[in-house]
């Protein structure tokens, strides 16, 4: 049985890293994709991949981190795709880089980090759930991060936003149990990616997963229905339940 | 009555029954008691738009005003002229006079020629956007507001004016009755036993500034009804419940399509019926709306579903009791 195909799923940040390897991995089973991003290069150039690869691929140039541009993003992913089935809340941003420590972070620059990597997934959840709420079925997920988890210095606003996104999705599934609608945090692990490049410009890449690798384990969490609204997955081990 | 200005004022609701002699006034998160298993709630999950822009012709400012979309980038307009939205729309100066082929210069990026003046009046017109149509629906989301009104005493922004549910862009002024529908209350119906079913319609504007232009309105609509909805209606009928409309907009929708294409068709469609006390509900029984005087045309549409006496009666008691009205106002479920 196919999970994805005709689908309809919104990827945030979707232009490269792990975003883009989910829209082909999703693509690839025949789910129609439609991918948000910041600027118009990067978007243009996954566009033109996932289309070669024969899928259906829409690009949003927005920033999930803006207010207007929210409702900005799920009218066109309505408009583009019509029902949404799977939203996946990729986007995020790390804040200033080289990474500072708290007392060194100017107040304003964690905002947004918060803005991007967690209240635009409460924008857009608001802006997208309610109708999968409607339709009795969606799938809401947030990228979660080992970061969430571990105290890391120099990781302060990154991991305090994502164990907010983790906690605010578990509050999220409780306030829509048994509704249809289910809520996953999804922790991918070290990718070899730009954005983990940024974080960690000495990390030796052999160590690290291709996104490709882990946009196939997700592929396999989101089709295992027998994870509860409010989980929280490891990518690298599908099966439990971290 | 006084329109109701924030957001987190607890939502109240009238119920008006034929069962009951007096109206019941409860808090609108108890919405679901008014229901029972077998009946079909129908929601219109078109998302608001923002369907104001500041336009220049000839040096002069205007404001055009998105009505009924007509094709890729092209829609009828309302144009108003000196003033601002905080003054009421028919206290608006006139607008420049526009001729087929003028050009407006919309916004900071875009233009629009006119390819028709309304026969009906001339602050009436269809643009041709300079852009293709996703294009436009993202200018119109990075420079356009949301239609505001001169009962608020600011501009309320575009995320109170929609749906819980919202799904397409397609309304230019929020269908306000479905505010009432939290996703709470849609848990809360469904663990009832209470089935619900969408449509997609573009809701219209309320008010052009011109009294003869008013007297028409709603204009014509475009609506959509998925098969499933059809599928539901008919399943619902069967085993005996109640088809309610959660606003006049889902009224109009389904009794449109009802009386304007013999009957119940699957798919897209344009209405132009108007309901008032004479016409003979095919579809609905009941709807869920905002609270109307006697004197508006919403009240028309309600005097369909239970006399005008029962209604007056509600409205005077909805006043007694404080109810507020508008877009962030109180409801009334009639059934």
């Amino acid at each position: 049985m196919n999970d994805f195909k005709n689908k309809s799923i919104l990827i945030t940040g979707g232009s490269q890293g792990l975003g883009l390897a989910l829209a082909l991995a999703l693509g690839q089973q025949g789910a129609r994709i439609a991918i948000v991003a910041r600027t118009d290069g990067p978007l243009e150039t996954a566009i033109t991949t996932l289309t070669s690869a024969g899928i259906e691929a829409y690009s949003i140039d927005g920033d999930v981190g803006d207010a207007a541009g929210a409702l900005r993003i799920a009218a066109l992913a309505h408009q583009a795709l019509g029902d949404i089935d799977v939203l996946i809340h990729n986007a995020s941003t790390l804040g200033p880089i080289p990474m500072p420590a708290l007392a060194d972070l100017d107040t304003e620059d964690f905002l947004r980090v918060l803005q991007v990597n967690l209240l635009g997934p409460h924008r857009l959840t608001r802006a997208i759930g309610g109708n999968m709420l409607l339709r009795g079925h969606g799938t809401i997920v947030g990228i979660s991060s080992d970061a969430a988890e571990a105290a890391y210095e120099g990781w302060g606003a990154y991991s305090a936003a994502k164990i907010a996104q983790d906690h605010m999705n578990r509050i999220w599934a409780e306030e829509t149990r048994d509704s249809g609608l289910r809520f996953l945090n999804i922790d991918p692990g070290e990718m070899n990616t730009q954005m983990h490049a940024d974080a960690l410009p000495d990390a030796d890449t052999r160590l690290l997963s291709e996104p490709a690798t882990v946009a196939k384990a997700i592929l396999g969490i989101l089709a295992n229905s027998a994870l509860p609204s409010g989980s929280r997955v490891s990518a690298s081990q599908p099966g439990g339940l971290s | 009555m006084k329109a109701a200005t924030t957001r987190y004022r607890q939502q109240r609701l009238l119920s008006v029954s034929t069962q009951f002699a007096e109206p019941a006034a409860v808090a609108a998160s108890e919405l679901a008691r008014f229901f029972r298993a077998g009946d079909l709630v129908v929601v219109n999950d078109a998302a608001t738009l923002p369907a104001s822009m500041l336009a220049m012709h000839g040096g002069r400012a205007l404001e055009v005003r998105l009505v009924q979309r007509r094709g890729p980038a092209r829609w009828l307009c309302v144009l108003l002229g000196e003033g601002s939205w905080r003054d009421d729309t028919s206290n608006r100066g006139a607008p420049p006079s526009l001729d087929t082929g003028s050009i407006l210069a919309v916004g900071d990026s875009l233009q629009a020629r006119v390819t028709e003046v309304s026969p009906l009046g001339d602050r009436l017109v269809t643009l041709q956007f300079s852009v293709g149509e996703h294009a436009l629906v993202s200018a119109l989301y990075t420079g356009a507001q949301p239609i505001q009104y001169s009962y608020h005493d600011r501009p309320l922004p575009l995320s109170w004016l929609q749906s819980p549910y919202a799904g397409r862009p397609w309304s230019v002024e929020m269908p306000s009755a479905g505010r009432a529908m939290t996703w709470k209350t849609i848990m809360a119906l469904r663990k009832r036993g209470v089935h619900l079913a969408r449509i997609t319609h573009a809701a219209g504007l309320s008010a052009t500034g011109l009294a003869s232009l008013d007297a028409l309105l709603p204009f014509p609509e475009h609506y959509d009804i998925p098969p499933e909805t059809i599928e539901a209606i008919g399943a619902t009928r069967q085993r005996g419940g109640r088809v309610i409309a959660v606003g006049t907009t889902v009224v109009r929708a389904l009794e449109g399509c009802a009386s304007e294409r013999g009957g119940l068709r699957p798919g897209e469609g344009d209405t132009s019926l108007i309901i008032d006390r004479n016409y003979q509900p095919r579809v609905v029984d009941g709807v869920l709306a905002g609270l109307h005087a006697p004197e508006e045309s919403h009240f028309q549409l309600l005097s369909a579903f239970a006399s005008p006496t029962r209604l007056a009666n509600a409205w005077t008691r909805a006043v007694e009791l404080g109810y507020q009205n508008h877009e962030l106002g109180d409801a009334m479920l009639v059934a």
